[in-house]
């Protein structure tokens, strides 16, 4: 018996696109969310944070705490709002979260500096979000070195630090401005594509069970592998026009660079957006309702944004969650689409990450057909 | 096996007619709940059975099992001469399945839904057959209609006209008429009895009597075992239930006096005439007697419906 036949294939595939056609709010909303998302996401997310709300205590009147102040304020990390002499009084700032840092300049800092005594300056960081201090927190490092330069000449040139016996030289590739934008907005191609897919695909099944029609189908001789063809198909055409849609945005709105090969991006996103698809159509042969196929695809979606490398640096996280987040189709689009756009990469590059997507897709599509009940047992 | 002795008391003659429908022993269980218990049907080639039974008595599961869209746990048999087990694909080809519920897709319309159904078969030059469907149906008017706005009566139609598209030579149809108004179950009807005509076997489950009377043998299933199988005319027979009808002003009046009196197996209005059944006519004559004086009352004996017959073999199931 064969397992499929194109006239059925054609009938099915028929039968979708008219069913999208009529379905506008649906339609709709595969185009509005990515863009209201690309738009909310791409301006909100900002992970170098500046112009943090900083507190002061300065009981020093000397010259060398002016250039201090004004070395904080051009870093452009740190906004002096508030000037105390009293401590609590800082506390309370941090406490009530008004404030993110609080830096002391103690008495006779001036004077101690001149002396040669090698005095401190005290920064206490508000370190319930690590992430949002960690930038301003680094950049006060310099400060140590440069702030004073100008100040320590003539006699106090012995004041100023020494320089160390060697430099260490950075360069930040393929992203030198550390412009979050760059980062995040190939991100959401994944997100958005992920979250879209997997939820138009869900409820396929579920609402043909849903409306009754389920029966008829079965009752009909297609088969399973012609019914999941019918229904994914018309979801690749909606995925690749939500990719060029936000490819667009990303390169004339947001200016992301797009180095690579738009064909080879083209292409993994395609097995991208099928690999996903499979994972809808699966949650869809198993749930029973339109509600528990949300559910399920909210589980899928939790993971992807949490432990793709996203929302956190996937290598900050120990090795079994980075296996987790290995199995994840995002994990590696993520990588090709920054690859692509920012390093300019090819097929070499991108190959190791490749394939894992099509093991998935290959994977996803087998549990899907052999989960797939042509009898209503 | 379980409950086969009750079934075999109702073996179908074949008579050496080619069967369209062939299956025995046909079981289906849901978790511990028998909903089908070895159940033999035989339906001859070009005729219309109908499948009668109360709400819950394995119709649909029977149904669904011959068209292969559940497995049977026990059974063989065979539809249109193919295995039931091993060539459902063929079966399904060859057989249209209305279901109970409408289920052909609301959001296209009639001609796409038909257009749909002609693809998937693979027929070829579907235009044409389509239009030709829509128009013996009556639906051509209505063509570009979504199937969700139609009428009951529509639906149900156009329904028939899908699952004939294909020119299938056996239909399965699950209570296609409930919820329909008479004069469109009577078109549905003659419709039934053209395709039937024409060679294809029909079987149809039903709540109607009427429609029960119009087909060719009647299977009565309760609680998914069959108790009574034949003509109409055959099973009031068999049934041996003696029936009589009281009329008259105070008839009515007469029902609560009558429930319950020895040899009386059920008492049930027709109109303003009342039905009196039992099985010993000595007992149920000896119970009318003492109003056979009365004037205003007329009591004859009459021939059994079926409906009596019915609620009688539905209460013995149920008892």
């Amino acid at each position: 018996m064969k397992s499929f036949a194109i006239h059925r294939i054609y009938a099915m595939l028929g039968k979708e696109f008219i069913q999208m056609r009529r379905d506008r709010t649906t339609l709709a909303m595969l185009i509005g969310i990515p863009l209201m998302q690309l738009f909310l996401f791409g301006y909100a997310i900002n992970m170098v944070p500046r112009h943090l709300p900083t507190a002061l205590i300065v009981t020093d009147s000397g010259p060398f705490s002016d250039s201090i102040i004004s070395a904080l304020n051009n870093s452009s990390y740190f906004d002096i709002g508030h000037t105390t002499y009293s401590r609590p009084e800082a506390r309370r700032l941090l406490g009530q979260n008004r404030v993110a840092f609080v830096i002391e300049i103690p008495a006779n800092f001036s004077h101690d500096v001149v002396r040669g005594a090698g005095p401190s300056i005290l920064v206490e960081a508000d370190a319930t979000d690590p992430a949002a201090s960690s930038y301003a927190v680094s950049a006060l490092n310099g400060l140590a070195t440069s702030a004073l330069r100008d100040d320590l000449t003539g006699a106090l040139a012995s004041r100023a630090p020494k320089a160390p016996a060697f430099n260490v030289v950075v360069h930040s590739l393929y992203n030198p401005e550390a412009n979050t934008q760059y980062n995040v907005v190939p991100g959401l191609l994944g997100i958005i594509l992920t979250m879209t897919m997997v939820m138009a695909t869900s409820i396929s099944l579920t609402r043909e069970r849903e409306r009754g029609t389920f029966e008829n189908l079965l009752a009909m001789p297609t088969r399973p592998f012609e019914i999941m063809v019918g229904k994914i198909t018309p979801n690749i055409f909606v995925g690749a026009f939500q990719a060029a849609l936000i490819l667009g945005v990303a390169k004339y709105v947001f200016h992301v660079p797009m180095l690579g090969s738009f064909g080879l991006l083209a292409f993994a996103a395609t097995i991208f957006i099928t690999a996903l698809l499979g994972v809808g159509y699966t949650i869809s042969t198993v749930a029973t309702n339109q509600m528990q196929a949300m559910q399920m695809t909210f589980f899928f979606l939790m993971p992807s944004i949490l432990l793709s490398g996203f929302a956190f640096p996937f290598r900050g996280m120990p090795v079994w969650a980075q296996w987790l987040g290995e199995v994840l189709p995002i994990t590696h689009f993520l990588r090709i689409v920054r690859g692509i756009l920012l390093k300019g990469n090819g097929w070499i590059e991108i190959w190791p990450d490749l394939w894992p997507m099509v093991l998935f897709l290959f994977v996803a599509g087998t549990i899907a057909v052999t989960r797939f009940r042509q009898t209503l047992d | 096996m379980i409950g086969q002795p009750i079934a075999s008391r109702h073996t179908n003659p074949s008579d050496g007619l080619a069967m369209a429908i062939d299956v025995k022993g046909l079981t289906k269980r849901f978790g511990k709940k028998v909903a089908v218990n070895a159940v033999d049907i035989a339906v001859p080639e070009g005729q219309v059975w109908g499948f009668l039974g109360p709400n819950g008595s394995g119709k649909t599961t029977t149904i669904r099992m011959l068209c292969g869209l559940l497995h049977a746990d026990a059974g063989e048999g065979t539809c249109l001469g193919y295995n039931l087990r091993s060539e459902a694909d063929a079966i399904k080809r060859e057989t249209g399945y209305m279901t109970q519920k409408f289920s052909f897709w609301e959001d296209l319309t009639i001609r796409e839904n038909l257009e749909f159904v002609g693809r998937v078969y693979g027929l070829s030059e579907v235009r044409r057959l389509v239009d030709e469907a829509l128009e013996k149906l009556g639906l051509a008017a209505r063509q570009n209609q979504l199937a969700g706005e139609l009428s009951g009566g529509w639906k149900q139609r156009m329904a028939l006209a899908a699952c004939t598209l294909h020119g299938p030579k056996l239909l399965l149809l699950d209570e296609p008429t409930a919820g329909v108004d008479p004069k469109a179950r009577r078109d549905f009807w003659d419709e039934i009895h053209k395709l039937a005509d024409g060679g294809i076997t029909v079987l149809v489950s039903t709540h109607y009597m009427d429609e029960a009377e119009r087909c060719d043998k009647i299977v009565f299933i309760s609680s998914g075992i069959i108790v009574a199988r034949g003509t109409v005319a055959e099973i009031v027979t068999a049934s041996g239930l003696i029936t009589y009808t009281v009329a008259g002003d105070g008839a009515r009046h007469l029902a609560d006096r009558l429930r319950g009196l020895p040899g009386i197996e059920f008492v049930s209005f027709f109109g303003a005439l009342l039905h009196v059944s039992g099985y010993d006519r000595a007992l149920l004559e000896s119970a009318l007697a003492p109003y056979r004086s009365d004037a205003k009352l007329t009591i004859t004996e009459t021939l059994s419906s079926l409906e009596d017959v019915f609620i009688q073999l539905q209460q013995q199931a149920g008892a």
